[in-house]
């Protein structure tokens, strides 16, 4: 799949990683071999980005970036970005915000922690935003609030499905109440999609917690989660701190979510494209004949 | 914190009991002496109003949770007539951190939400520290669709640490929860009118606090994250959380120039605890005000301006202007 890289010149030549163990920030090194973090197993490192950062001997699922997961899910060429020109404030005059920021957007290459466009998926028009967790932890302040609410307002007037990838460690601190009126602002926005019938797929990756979770990311019709992706309202660290309760082993992964109910779908990554193209096509109107013949 | 006073009401305290004492001493032996008494209640107003100026906010925040401030059922009682409990979500449990029923506000039927903490430790247990678990807020819900079918406004009150992170939260939903409530109360068919009491901790807070107008006691909080919780991530120290109370901004007077609440209510001074039929009195002055308002406007519009409310809230730049979009 060389298209990838192709389609995103600027990119560097190796996509920084996060997996999902306890220590969160090990990244893989940039050699020609890296061992799975999971696994052990030894893997050709290009093979592993050929593979959407998929461990292909156990389907350990690296952290990507925003540009990443776009270029994984849109038609080639289809992405446009809008509502890019939105830049962080420091409403509050919060101690080293800005520092903060600038430090996020050297390391990310991103203005903010998420990314709005309109894009086909297998030719489908929709709205997709994706987040970026290397960005302040994906934290939602005003302009990632703002950005989710033009999404979402975007799907709205122009009648088109919508569908975020979230992963957020929650509300950003920094920018203190407003950021929790961004909950109500995207939830709110959210509210309208539905009254006007609109589809939303949302797509949980790893991690997405608190604010982002307690909002507009359990808001979709289809909930979509990433395999062991950890995905709760207070993460382990939390709970394990505030209650002290010992916490049974996967107890915010993905497939405990599925087993309690709380979402519809666990997709492998190297199949959301598909998944997603597929559940658009059950949305789409009808055609007279039965539509589109499934293999 | 002995007789549950806090550090800085302590003078204040101590002059108020010396004038007690030579009321006794006045009553007990016949000496008069008023003049004196008179000094140090004049002394004692100054004192009073110097500390009570000049709070800082992390003493806002410890009045906030001061242990004598009235909660959300001393309020209810003393603001409404024939407040009804009405209990459970109908899917799980009766949550008691969350209460909610029907109530007449001179003469209104209103549909009543509170969070609700304990006044001693049994109490407290019972309502889990005032923090609601994913079956409180869906009780919520279930009592503001209700009073929707019905055409009843509903008035909320806010007071809690936080939703409960807990593991059986967790298994019940507590984001999904939490987010169902925002989405439906930002498109509830009836006027909502939210007040602060003590404590808004965060998403907990807000899952019962989206509404057309948000009150909020002078001394109450607001916040995104706990002083303390804000403290030990920035600081690596919980004991920085005055420093943290400071940065966040979750005073009344803060989140008014913020544009996130519409209208702080006045407190008698030295705080709500110090007079629990006052703060009622004038809650029970500024939720009555705003509901009439609003019963005013058509639904429709109701909306609109519920959504615009919320829709405008933020602060960010435009790359090409660098202009501040201003809010709030």
């Amino acid at each position: 799949m060389p298209t990838l890289k192709d389609f995103f010149r600027s990119k560097p030549k190796y996509v920084t990683v996060h997996p999902i163990g306890k220590q969160e920030k090990r990244e893989i090194p940039d050699g020609l071999w890296v061992k799975c973090e999971e696994c052990g197993n030894l893997l050709f490192n290009k093979e592993l980005e050929r593979n959407m950062m998929v461990c292909p001997k156990c389907g350990y699922h690296y952290r990507v970036s925003a540009r990443f997961r776009i270029a994984g899910i849109c038609d080639e060429g289809t992405f446009q970005e809008f509502a890019d020109d939105l830049v962080t404030a420091d409403p509050l005059g919060f101690p080293a915000y800005p520092e903060k920021i600038r430090a996020a957007q050297e390391k990310t290459g991103l203005p903010e922690a998420v990314i709005c466009g309109t894009c086909e998926i297998e030719g489908f028009p929709v709205v997709l935003a994706v987040m970026d967790f290397s960005f302040i932890g994906g934290s939602m302040g005003s302009v990632v609030g703002e950005k989710v609410t033009l999404a979402i307002e975007k799907a709205l007037e122009e009648k088109k499905p919508l569908i975020i990838v979230s992963t957020s460690g929650g509300a950003r601190m920094q920018e203190g109440i407003l950021s929790l009126m961004q909950m109500a602002k995207t939830s709110a926005a959210i509210g309208k999609l539905n009254e006007a019938g609109g589809l939303y797929i949302s797509v949980l990756a790893n991690p997405c917690t608190a604010g982002v979770m307690a909002s507009f990311a359990s808001l979709g019709d289809i909930i979509i989660a990433e395999p062991k992706a950890l995905v709760a309202f207070a993460g382990p660290r939390v709970i394990e701190q505030t209650v002290r309760e010992k916490l049974p082993p996967g107890s915010h992964r993905a497939e405990f979510l599925m087993e309690h109910g709380l979402i519809d779908l666990i997709v492998d990554r190297r199949d959301l494209k598909e998944t997603l193209a597929k559940l658009l096509r059950f949305h789409a109107p009808a055609q007279v004949g039965g539509g589109k013949a499934d293999a | 914190m002995p007789n549950g006073n806090l550090d800085f009401e302590r003078p204040l305290v101590e002059l108020e009991s010396r004038i007690e004492e030579l009321r006794r001493f006045t009553k007990e032996k016949g000496i008069d002496l008023s003049a004196e008494i008179a000094t140090l209640e004049k002394k004692a107003a100054e004192l009073q109003k110097e500390i009570y100026d000049n709070l800082t906010p992390g003493q806002r925040v410890r009045l906030a949770r001061h242990p004598k401030r009235p909660l959300a059922l001393d309020i209810i009682k003393l603001v409404f007539e024939e407040f009804t409990e009405l209990h459970g979500d109908r899917l799980y449990r009766d949550d008691q951190a969350i209460v909610g029923g029907l109530a007449f506000l001179e003469g209104i039927p209103v549909t009543i939400i509170a969070e609700q903490r304990g006044r001693d430790t049994k109490e407290n247990i019972a309502r889990n520290f005032g923090m609601p678990y994913p079956e409180g807020y869906r009780k919520a819900l279930r009592l503001m669709k209700q009073a929707e079918k019905f055409g009843r406004p509903v008035i909320t009150f806010i007071d809690t640490p936080g939703a409960f992170p807990g593991l059986e939260a967790e298994e019940r939903g507590q984001a999904e929860a939490i987010a169902v409530n925002l989405m439906h109360m930002s498109r509830l068919q009836v006027p909502i009118v939210v007040v602060v009491l003590g404590e808004g901790g965060s998403g907990g807070a807000l899952a019962i606090g989206v509404g057309d107008r948000i009150l909020m006691l002078e001394n109450a909080q607001y916040s995104v994250i706990s002083p303390e919780g804000c403290a030990a991530i920035l600081w690596h120290d919980a004991s920085f959380a005055n420093e943290a109370a400071a940065a966040l901004k979750i005073t009344a007077k803060d989140l008014m120039e913020l544009g996130v609440i519409d209208e702080i209510v006045p407190e008698p001074l030295g705080g709500a605890h110090r007079d629990a039929t006052q703060t009622a009195a004038n809650i029970k002055e500024a939720v009555l005000r705003n509901l009439q308002d609003l019963l005013k406007i058509d639904v429709k519009t109701l909306l609109e301006q519920r959504y615009a409310k919320f829709r405008k809230m933020g602060v960010f730049y435009r790359r090409k202007s660098a202009d501040a979009e201003s809010e709030g």
